[in-house]
């Protein structure tokens, strides 16, 4: 069957790798949404950290012998470990300055730690192969669905919805949305807020650590990995606007989703068609699809 | 008084550098050191921190470095033209990432810069990976040679020193007040009547067409273009200089550029003899990762040395 | 007994702004004071001082005997204090009954929530509506019913009755005057000095960021000329 002259698996096969890089899109920026809303930072580090969670998975299995699936447990524990110390021993200082000099910081930390890592792995992939129960592909008649990318959508989009349930809620989540409003009076009532802060910036890490582990083996796991997405996903939270986490997770999604279209009708335009697509949002509606002006 | 002596001095060493220094090597720092004043422009005077002026500076070297090679212009028409395309990125872009305020202006010129950096990967003219090769030099005005290493330092000289002139200029005008009460408080300079959108958009033009400048005039002297100069890390390079040498001071860019430029090229020898004091292996090896090297200068200046050198010192002076 | 509040040799800074300027007052257990002034003369910083939501503080802050001039903000709260700013602070990303739920329980003894929406039956229906879709006078009810969840005994109130319709300043006064009963502690800042004045056992009138006048409610009679000439009423 053909759509377009396109076979129709083949559409098919790339909208799923379109979602696929979509749920990456909708976890980084939903991280990306909750760590600026509280602590009015833009988290460059975002890329590397994602990168940092596939390596660390990596590592976990080559080195240690440690399989994927505990892995995807541990890596983003420990990113989220690496990110509440970034934010205790550099960001807190910068929060009463200009936001600049967040997104500063966390760009030299991204260079490092690129740096690093490339200064030991180089810039070429290293591989990382799907885990046995997940290998193979399901035949569902109109499509042969590969199993491992069905479950990166589906594990991401679980994640992200557990994620818009406590922010949106839990009484966790609740203190979380007023810290944001106003966090001196959140003070005022006895939270700790600095806590809240230090813990909301390793849980949003931890997200995109979590992303690593499912990119490994669909992606190469590469030092470059995390800034290659990370300007994308700057486009897509331009897009949408950081005021809703449903906004935020359904514009990854639907970007990726272009994104994989747009490699199936146009290739030539498939790396920049975000961008062409963030440039018209800014011309119709420049606080983003579900942003508010802020 | 000390002031005035210090352009002095600093005018005198760059005259007589080409005597001390290889001319190539001072050009490149020349053209850099513009490009972080065009760059200071904007976040030092207006503050507005743009994250992709890569794609002015590189895309002009593209278009100057096509122009003279392919179309066989002469030299002054070719760096003309690469300032006319950066000028009109900067119009483009300048007119989308103003729609937004704070972070997200930042973020807009990142995005479309890596836009910009796609197109001129995917186009067959600036030779993708491989750059753009061989670039005449040519002839200024008909009749000066540039192929003379000496000839052009001075050329290159001459052009810095007016465009700085320029920024100066820019900067002590009433459309330069007008920026920096936009840089201090722009809803009060709302509140007095000012469309501060329109000043923002020109500033960041001005600050587009003089990156394209120094992207162009370093396009003729090194002779080729390579992506490296349309890419994000260059954006950060250029922050970096500017933070280093400090934001908002006149010559700080310059001072940075210079630590900068000769950071990279000293690297491995500042890593060996790490390595010998230290007696660790590794330093010997970040000759390697500018990138690292880069990035830990990054984070020590905006933790600790916020004001840059040409800030510390002012500050101290007073 | 150990006084409520003990406050002395205050100073406070917001950035390099000085502020308060050597304040000293007292509050004992049970007791209801105003602090009067003209705007600007430093009463709501004083309110923010003590709870440490000013910039740099000097002095002494005692409450119930604990000295809390170098705590962090959290940490004051949980000594049993309730605010309830000026702004009123109503958080408009919760919904009303997520704002009355907010503020965690610092001590036991506070009001049940089956309490509170007797005590304020506008907010029992309007509880699923957007904090900031209430109205001037339900936000002002809300943002001190949260507060008395809490178990704090000690309540710090700055401008509840301003810009509400007289019937419901006048349901505020009846409210104070039960919460009186009930033994809380409260400090206010006012500028209707008629919704003040039965309220209070304690005047203090400030002004450039000090105490300059303070007198008992038995004294007020005496004191309206000082009080005309003080707050220019």
């Amino acid at each position: 069957m053909e759509l377009f002259g396109i076979p129709m698996s083949a559409l098919l096969g790339q909208l799923l790798l379109g979602l696929v890089n979509g749920s990456f899109y909708a976890m980084l920026s939903l991280g990306l949404a909750v760590i600026f809303g509280l602590l009015n930072v833009i988290n460059f580090a975002h890329g590397a950290l994602y990168m940092m969670g596939a390596f660390l998975a990596w590592m976990g299995l080559n080195y240690f012998g440690i399989n994927y699936w505990v892995m995807l447990i541990v890596a983003p524990i420990l990113v989220g470990l690496f990110g509440i110390i970034i934010e205790k021993t550099m960001l807190q200082w910068l929060y009463r300055l200009d936001h600049l000099y967040g997104l500063l910081l966390t760009f030299g930390i991204t260079l490092m730690l690129e740096g690093i890592f490339r200064s030991f792995y180089g810039v070429s992939g290293q591989p990382f192969s799907v885990p046995s129960q997940l290998s193979g592909a399901t035949d569902l008649g109109f499509m042969i669905l590969p199993n491992y990318r069905a479950w990166v959508v589906f594990a991401s989009i679980v994640v992200c919805l557990m994620t818009w349930f406590v922010i949106e809620k839990t009484r966790l989540g609740a203190y979380l949305r007023a810290g944001t409003e106003n966090p001196k009076m959140v003070e005022a009532f006895g939270i700790n807020v600095p806590l809240m802060v230090t813990l909301t910036y390793g849980f949003g890490v931890a997200l995109a650590g979590f992303a690593g582990v499912l990119a490994a083996p669909v992606l190469q796991v590469s030092p470059l990995m995390g800034s290659n997405l990370i300007i994308v996903v700057f486009a897509v939270v331009v897009i949408g606007g950081m005021g809703s986490i449903l906004g935020s997770i359904l514009t990854g999604l639907g970007l990726g989703v272009i994104e994989g279209l747009t490699k199936v009708f146009y290739p030539e335009l498939s790396a920049t068609v975000v961008f062409i697509i963030m440039a018209i949002v800014l011309l119709i509606r420049p606080a983003g699809l579900f942003g508010r002006e802020k | 008084m000390l002031k005035k002596l210090g352009y002095l001095a600093v005018l005198v060493g760059a005259l007589a550098a080409p005597m001390f220094l290889y001319p190539v090597l001072l050009m490149k720092i020349l053209c850099f050191a513009l490009f972080a004043c065009a760059f200071n422009l904007l976040i030092g005077f207006t503050g507005l921190l743009s994250f992709g002026h890569a794609a002015f500076f590189g895309g002009a070297s593209y278009i100057a470095g096509h122009a003279l090679k392919v179309w066989g212009v002469p030299t002054e028409l070719g760096l003309l033209l690469g300032v006319v395309f950066a000028a009109l990125m900067g119009l483009l872009v300048g007119k989308l990432a103003i729609r937004r305020q704070g972070i997200y202006f930042t973020m807009i010129t990142m995005a479309l810069s890596q836009m910009l950096f796609f197109v001129f990967l995917q186009a067959p003219f600036t030779g993708g990976e491989d750059g753009l090769q061989s670039i005449p030099r040519g002839t200024l005005l008909g009749s000066i040679d540039l192929k003379n290493d000496l000839t052009m330092y001075y050329v290159v000289l001459g052009i810095v020193i007016a465009s700085f002139l320029l920024i100066v200029r820019i900067i002590h005008s009433p459309f330069g007040q007008v920026l920096k009460a936009v840089k201090e408080n722009e809803p009060r300079a709302i509140s007095l009547g000012y469309d501060t959108d329109r000043y923002k958009l020109l500033a960041f033009v001005l600050s587009a067409a003089l990156a394209g400048l120094a992207g162009s005039t370093k396009a003729v002297v090194l002779g080729f273009g390579t992506l490296t100069d349309v890419h994000w890390s260059m954006s950060g390079l250029v922050v970096l200089m500017t933070l280093v040498g400090g934001m908002g001071t006149l010559l700080g860019p310059v001072v940075g550029a210079i630590i900068i430029i000769a950071l990279e090229n000293k690297l491995g020898d500042f890593g060996t003899w790490l390595a010998t004091i230290t007696h660790i292996e590794w330093f010997n090896t970040i000759g390697e990762s500018v990138t690292m090297v880069t990035g830990f200068i990054f984070i020590m200046c905006v933790l600790a040395f916020r004001r840059g050198i040409i800030g510390e010192l002012a500050a101290r002076i007073r | 007994m150990t006084k409520a509040l003990e406050i002395k040799h205050l100073q406070a800074w917001y950035g390099e702004s000085h502020i308060l300027h050597d304040v000293n007052f007292s509050v004992e257990q049970g007791e209801v004071v105003t602090l009067l002034g003209r705007n600007g003369a430093g009463r709501t910083t004083t309110l923010r001082a003590i709870l440490g939501l000013t910039g740099r503080r000097e002095g002494s802050v005692k409450i119930n005997g604990v000295e809390a001039i170098t705590m962090a903000t959290h940490r004051i709260a949980h000594l049993g204090i309730g605010y309830c700013p000026e702004e009123r602070a109503i958080f408009s990303s919760l919904s009303a009954e997520e704002n009355l739920m907010l503020p965690p329980t610092l001590k036991p003894g506070g009001m049940s929530v089956e309490q509170i929406y007797d005590m304020f039956p506008n907010l029992s229906e309007r509880r699923h509506s957007q904090g900031t879709r209430l109205s001037g006078g339900e936000q002002q009810m809300l943002a001190v019913a949260r507060i008395l969840r809490t178990g704090a005994k000690l309540l710090l109130l700055d401008e509840i009755s301003e810009g509400l319709a007289p019937v419901i300043v006048q349901a505020l006064a009846r409210m104070i005057l039960s919460l009186k009963s009930q033994g809380y502690t409260i400090v206010m800042v006012e500028q209707n000095f008629r919704f003040a004045a039965p309220l209070a056992d304690r005047f203090y009138v400030m002004e450039h960021g000090q105490i300059v006048e303070q007198f008992a409610a038995a004294e007020l009679a005496s004191k309206t000329a000082v009080l005309n000439e003080l707050l220019g009423v």
